[in-house]
């Protein structure tokens, strides 16, 4: 079958019903957030950066902050006949790339977008069925529509299947 | 008025950021010539200010193998400053700045990182220095960190790290000249937006 491929760039979100399939590039301390609803076959994925939106940025940067990006694709899929209940999540990225000798606070930036991200789901009571985060390796993703399956490649670890 | 993001830097203060690329890159020439006890020249660098997607399609795809030393910048500057350069060009780098023909053509070994790393660290230092020497301001640089991985997932770092609110990126690209060979490569500058204004007020184009 001839698959729709949809490549979102970083701080960006998009969904889409089966056959499509969605591909981002390099996660590193970024999230990629892969929404499902099986019986619908309607996916969507979204490419955070930062964790929260800052109070004074106007809403042309939704998809930037993993709490302001969530709550964007539930909205959309429930537009598109997916009840909450049914959608379900896998998520991917949050590494730390860069450890600097004597400052523990530097690169945790990809912990603090994961703990975003799982929050704003817990929030929206959507489930978290699998995840290959954290580490220290850039992730690109993959994810097929047609059967929910999350493909996750990296030059430290090869193909992972979620 | 003070810069509110880096996308606002104008003709004027993107000509500061030049000067501060040439004479950078030419304190990162003295410093690898006397390090390596070799001629060493460098190509007046192309300084642009980029989003990050835009910088990595410039260095082939997000998913392109680079190898990375990123350090924090500290005192009266902060932000973070990246060294750049394609896993492809580093064997040719390591080459042309050490004269000796290696035989390897898979993973960097220990030696070739730890080079690699003290490359990095001396650009990082030339630059950081060519700042301080124009400004007169006081920068420390953190020890380096190295990482070898996508394009992608490094260069969203200095950008994550300072909180910015875009996505761009200065980006200085280098060109390393010895013995008739030429290898180029990458300096990410990422002040934070404070200390971007006071830098260009130092210099008086504020």
């Amino acid at each position: 079958m001839m698959e729709d491929r949809i490549t979102i760039n970083i701080a960006d979100m998009r969904l889409a019903r089966s056959p499509a399939v969605f591909v981002t590039f390099a996660l590193g301390s970024c999230v990629g957030i892969c929404l499902y609803d099986a019986v619908e076959k309607v996916g969507g994925l979204g490419h955070i950066m930062l964790p929260c939106r800052p109070k004074e940025d106007p809403g042309r940067q939704v998809f930037r902050y993993a709490d302001s990006c969530i709550p964007e694709m539930v909205k959309g899929m429930e537009r598109m006949g997916c009840p909450r209940c049914r959608i379900v999540a896998k998520i991917t990225g949050g590494a730390k790339m860069f450890q600097i000798a004597g400052d523990g606070g530097f690169g945790n930036i990809g912990e603090r977008n994961l703990e975003a991200v799982r929050n704003t789901l817990a929030e929206l009571n959507i489930r978290v069925v699998s995840e290959d985060t954290g580490l220290n390796y850039g992730r690109t993703v993959y994810f097929y529509t047609e059967t929910g399956t999350v493909l996750v490649k990296s030059f430290a670890k090869g193909v992972k299947r979620l | 008025m003070g810069l509110k993001d880096i996308g606002q830097l104008d003709e004027t203060r993107l000509d500061v950021l030049k000067e501060i690329g040439n004479i950078g890159a030419g304190n990162a020439a003295t410093s690898l010539a006397r390090m390596l006890n070799r001629k060493i020249g460098m190509k007046t660098p192309d300084v642009r200010v980029l989003e990050i997607s835009e910088a990595y399609r410039a260095m082939g795809g997000p998913e392109t193998p680079v190898a990375a030393v990123l350090a924090e910048l500290r005192g009266d500057i902060g932000g973070i400053m990246m060294f750049v350069i394609r896993q492809d060009f580093t064997r040719s780098l390591l080459e042309t700045l050490l004269g000796k023909k290696k035989s390897g053509r898979g993973e960097l070994d220990e030696m070739e990182r730890s080079a690699l790393a003290e490359i990095g660290n001396i650009m990082i230092g030339a630059y950081a220095a060519s700042i301080a020497a124009l400004s007169g301001l006081t920068i420390q640089t953190s020890v380096p960190a190295l990482a070898s991985d996508m394009v992608g997932a490094v260069l969203v770092a200095p950008a994550v790290e300072m909180s910015s609110v875009s996505s761009r990126i200065i980006l200085i690209e280098d060109a390393f000249l010895s013995a008739g060979r030429s290898v180029s490569a990458n300096m990410i500058l990422m002040p934070d937006i404070r200390s971007l204004n006071r830098l260009m007020n130092s210099l008086g184009v504020a």
